[in-house]
């Protein structure tokens, strides 16, 4: 096929330098501030460069918020089980969509799919109720089973179509071997869609990683569960908002989970997506 | 069919039973007693039944008229940006040019992080005094002093606008990009032997091979756009003046704010039903088109 011309990659080049700037701005921003000292970010007018640039935020922020470590820990915590909870949950539901024939079956599917409509923020006040009836309010549960229960429509959506892929002979010759039915699920579907539950675990964890700031402040206000982005507001004090730090702070937090995702991303990419493009 | 058919086969129920269970209890639940509360005037206090008071109320509110307005136009000009910039940026990083493997990566951060932490990083990028936008636009000489981006109403819309473009179009991206490799190179090929340029081929081939995706993707958004709390919340509050108060952050400052349940319960009745409205063309939009696709 034809090849770009000089013209067009210069083009093209631009093209994504303006997209990624825009994607990456913020976080240029908040390293860059994370580097100034604290007087200097409230100089004007405004500088592009200080001759004083220091990691000190990056050690001071974990004596103004001592809690800090526990918070990041906390949103590892939270997605985690978040992730755990989805997981065992989907997969026989999943399985059942995919492989079973039952009465009501689009009627239950598209139930599900229905939840997708909502966010917590929608069902705030009776569930704030609910969790006060269950005893949960103000404890990792809180955050937790709010955040599984939104996350389950897309589970099973995203995995539905593994479960579809495996052959379907795989699962008759364990049936005339005289296999039990929860056993072929377990010994025979599971390992063979080992690289969907992946892709679907991450896809879960990171829908639970990004949205747990709403039912953090609204159902817990025990300080040490509190997760990442609801602790950050501690750099907030009654005089100064110690920024620098909070910048730090945000970008040290979500380092481990960016790690991981790094290593990641290339298997979760290729995977969410081929459940999209299918349906 | 493998599995011996009796004539009731609980197997399947006892499957789904799990996260039914959780999602009756969690969210269906929820959802009855939310309606049931807007039919009351439910307060700290205490609640008492009052029919449909609350949603006439409402209705008769020219303020809440002009919050539902906003909510759409909020909806629409931020899912649109995230569909046209979703297009261009899966288009570039499409491009067969080295370095697109790194490029991609790029693009995803703001996905993958805590939509509050980037809400942070965006709250001091629009800081008058300290924050780089309004920097930069002294220093070229677009204003003569600081400019708070968040504190008049109409910058503090549009402001809270490319922050929830920001947020969302990576996801959009990806799904983008995906869709367009899936296409099958032949067609470009038969098409450029045929002599018809890129624009003509994008036209002619891209757009409408991953039609089902910009379709899935739009509907998804919209959703989530329409319920979008977090980024308004951290930015404005609502504010000022209600500038940025979309039905979500209305539901949120009525219910918990003001602590009137009942009247809070009747904003988000009104959220699901709306919404209702949009799943339904969701649905039948997609089934039309993969009637359209079988028929080819």
């Amino acid at each position: 096929m034809d090849k770009y011309s000089k013209v067009q990659l210069v083009l093209i080049y631009s093209g994504i330098a303006i997209f990624l700037t825009f994607i990456l701005l913020p976080f240029f921003e908040m390293f860059m501030t994370s580097l100034r000292p604290l007087d200097h970010l409230f100089r004007a007018p405004y500088q592009f460069w200080s001759d004083d640039f220091s990691f000190e935020a990056y050690h001071k922020m974990w004596e103004t918020v001592p809690l800090l470590g526990r918070y990041i820990w906390n949103s590892i915590y939270i997605s985690s089980m978040v992730t755990l909870i989805t997981m065992i949950l989907i997969i026989p539901a999943a399985y059942a969509f995919a492989r079973l024939d039952f009465p009501l079956k689009n009627v239950t599917l598209s139930m599900f799919l229905g939840v997708n409509m909502f966010t917590g923020a929608v069902l705030l006040i009776p569930l704030y109720r609910v969790l006060r009836i269950l005893g949960l309010l103000n404890t990792y549960w809180a955050m937790i089973i709010p955040g599984v229960a939104f996350l389950i429509p897309t589970g099973i959506w995203l995995l539905k179509p593994y479960f579809e892929k495996i052959p379907r002979e795989l699962e008759e010759a364990a049936f005339v071997d005289g296999a039990g039915r929860l056993y072929m699920l377990g010994r025979i579907i599971l390992p063979l869609s080992t690289p969907g539950l992946i892709v679907v675990g991450v896809a879960v964890f990171i829908g639970a990683y990004a949205q747990q700031f709403l039912f953090a402040i609204t159902f817990n206000q025990t300080r040490e569960y509190q997760p990442l982005p609801a602790g950050l507001y501690e750099f907030i004090g009654y005089q100064t908002v110690t920024w620098n730090e909070m910048m730090a702070a945000a970008l040290v937090g979500v380092l481990p989970v960016m790690f991981v995702f790094l290593f990641l991303q290339k298997y979760l990419v290729a995977g969410l997506t081929a459940g999209a493009v299918k349906d | 069919m493998i599995v011996k058919k009796s004539k009731l086969d609980f197997y399947p129920y006892f499957l789904l039973a799990p996260s039914l269970i959780f999602i009756l209890v969690i969210v269906a639940w929820p959802l009855i007693e939310t309606f049931r509360l807007s039919l009351t005037d439910a307060r700290l206090g205490g609640e008492s039944y009052v029919g449909f008071e609350n949603y006439q109320e409402l209705l008769e509110k020219k303020k809440f008229h002009r919050v539902i307005t906003r909510t759409f136009f909020w909806m629409f000009l931020s899912v649109g940006l995230k569909i046209l910039l979703g297009l261009a940026g899966a288009t570039l990083l499409n491009a067969a040019v080295p370095g697109r493997a790194l490029f991609r990566v790029l693009v995803m951060p703001p996905w993958v992080i805590p939509i509050a932490i980037g809400c942070i990083g965006w709250l001091w990028l629009y800081n008058s005094h300290f924050g780089l936008l309004s920097g930069i636009a002294q220093r070229i000489g677009l204003i003569d002093g600081p400019f708070g981006f968040l504190a008049y109403k109409t910058p503090a819309f549009y402001s809270a606008i490319v922050t929830d473009v920001w947020v969302g179009t990576p996801m959009v991206t990806i799904f983008f990009l995906a869709a367009m490799q899936g296409v099958s190179r032949d067609l470009y090929e038969a098409a450029w032997v045929d002599g018809a340029g890129r624009w003509h081929r994008f036209r002619r081939i891209t757009i409408p091979q991953i039609m089902p995706v910009i379709v899935t993707m739009s509907l998804l958004s919209m959703i989530w756009t329409f319920n979008s709390f977090e980024i308004i919340w951290i930015l404005t509050e609502g504010g000022p003046r209600g500038a940025t108060t979309t039905l979500i952050v209305d539901t949120y400052k009525t219910a918990i704010g003001n602590w009137k349940f009942g009247e809070g319960a009747a904003r988000a009745v009104i959220i699901v039903a709306l919404l209702g409205i949009f799943s339904f063309f969701y649905y039948s939009l997609i089934k039309k088109l993969n009637k359209f696709e079988e028929r080819e």
